[in-house]
């Protein structure tokens, strides 16, 4: 097994040990069951506006496992100790990248089906949804990551992750909640430069978190 | 052949010149003590030495792995004390028959399969210390491998020095306390 999946793996079970992956996938059926409250009963209404609404719901879940993407692993040298090693921040950030996308992505389109039947969607809405967040999901993971690095050694970068994910997430919100054509490429399009990009602006912001 | 070399390197950190001019060289088999009060630049010189850091002038040539006890432990809490040093002993192509070897030597070996976050300071420290001794690399480099440990403790840590001098083994340690062991000193 080669460096890389064994970081993947690492992230993984980090992810999942203290049940912080469970959490984005509550509060996406939390906020899909909370909307229904707040709009009322009108089916057609929620079937309409549904779909952007998970979509909001997706991205503020994304924003849960950040702080603790890449903070606690310079806290405990773990970093250096790659660094050390010869392996290169952009790919120690590719790994990292990966696992992010695997503990949250999958679970959130799975979540999908139960909150799409709370909301009333119909299934090319929920179709249209699940392709929306397979393409879209890996882009807020890798923004999530790029932040994570990026906030890793300021004091209280809780609430700064937020402020400095979010808007940057509009793109994948846009194109990923649009019922128009050609929306899901360009969501495709802007997750793929998210994705290419983000292992080297964390790398840069490990490296310059070091010195 | 392992070696570390640091030339005329100098290490600035927060708007201040820790040190300059700074030569040291560590053949085979040698072992280096970095002695000086806090604050001082030990850990920098250290950090620079295995690369973490850019030194502000001069330059670093090392010749072999290298592995550093630093002030973090970077084993991970929820692991057992085996399975995290396992992780890195796999990173560094070493079986798992090394990692226990390096238990023992630090004296942790009944504590293999007690997770990281029930562990205390100085079984730590050890931890540490055995992680640096499973990665089988040939340049240690020590931040204050004896704190918090007891007698004990430091009769195995020398040993284990000791050990990786006669195998050639090159060492750079900083410490306020001696080692039990003979090695240079040099004054920052």
């Amino acid at each position: 097994m080669n460096l890389f999946s064994r970081l993947v793996r690492r992230d993984l079970a980090r992810a999942f040990a203290h049940g912080g992956a469970w959490l984005p996938l509550v509060f996406y059926l939390l906020v899909a069951t909370l909307f229904p409250f707040a709009i009322g009963p009108d089916a057609a209404l929620l079937a309409k506006v549904g779909g952007g609404a998970l979509w909001t719901a997706a991205l503020l879940a994304a924003l849960l496992p950040v702080e603790r993407l890449v903070r606690p692993d310079i806290a405990s040298g773990v970093m250096d100790q790659l660094a050390i090693r010869g392996q290169s921040d952009e790919a120690v950030a590719a790994a990292k990248l990966t696992a992010h996308w695997l503990s949250f992505g999958p679970l959130l389109m799975a979540a999908t089906l139960p909150a799409a039947a709370l909301l009333n969607l119909d299934g090319a809405t929920l179709t249209r949804l699940e392709i929306g967040l397979l393409l879209g999901t890996p882009g807020l993971a890798a923004l999530g990551l790029a932040v994570a690095a990026l906030t890793a050694s300021l004091r209280g970068a809780g609430a700064l992750i937020g402020l400095v994910m979010l808007p940057l997430a509009v793109p994948l919100l846009i194109f990923g909640a649009s019922p128009a054509e050609g929306a899901l490429k360009l969501l495709a399009a802007t997750s793929l430069l998210f994705v290419a990009g983000a292992p080297f602006v964390a790398g840069a912001a490990l490296r310059a978190g070091r010195s | 052949m392992t070696r570390l070399a640091l030339e005329q390197v100098a290490c600035f950190r927060g708007g201040r010149l820790l040190f300059e001019d700074l030569n040291l060289g560590l053949e085979p088999g040698e072992g280096m003590l970095v002695t000086g009060a806090n604050g001082v630049g030990k850990s920098s010189l250290l950090r620079i030495a295995a690369g973490l850091l850019a030194p502000a002038a001069g330059r670093v040539a090392r010749d072999g792995e290298l592995a550093l006890a630093g002030e973090a432990a970077a084993l991970d809490e929820d692991q057992t004390l085996f399975a995290a040093l396992a992780f890195w002993g796999q990173l560094d192509g070493r079986d798992d028959e090394a990692v226990a070897l390096a238990l023992a030597a630090m004296g942790l070996a009944q504590l293999a399969q007690v997770p990281v976050r029930l562990l205390s300071t100085g079984q730590r420290r050890r931890a540490t210390l055995a992680r640096v001794i499973a990665s089988g690399a040939g340049i240690w480099l020590l931040d204050e491998p004896a704190s918090g440990l007891d007698a004990a403790s430091m009769n195995e840590l020398a040993a284990a020095m000791a050990g990786h001098l006669a195998a050639g083994g090159v060492i750079l340690a900083a410490s306020h306390q001696p080692l039990g062991l003979d090695m240079r000193e040099f004054a920052l």
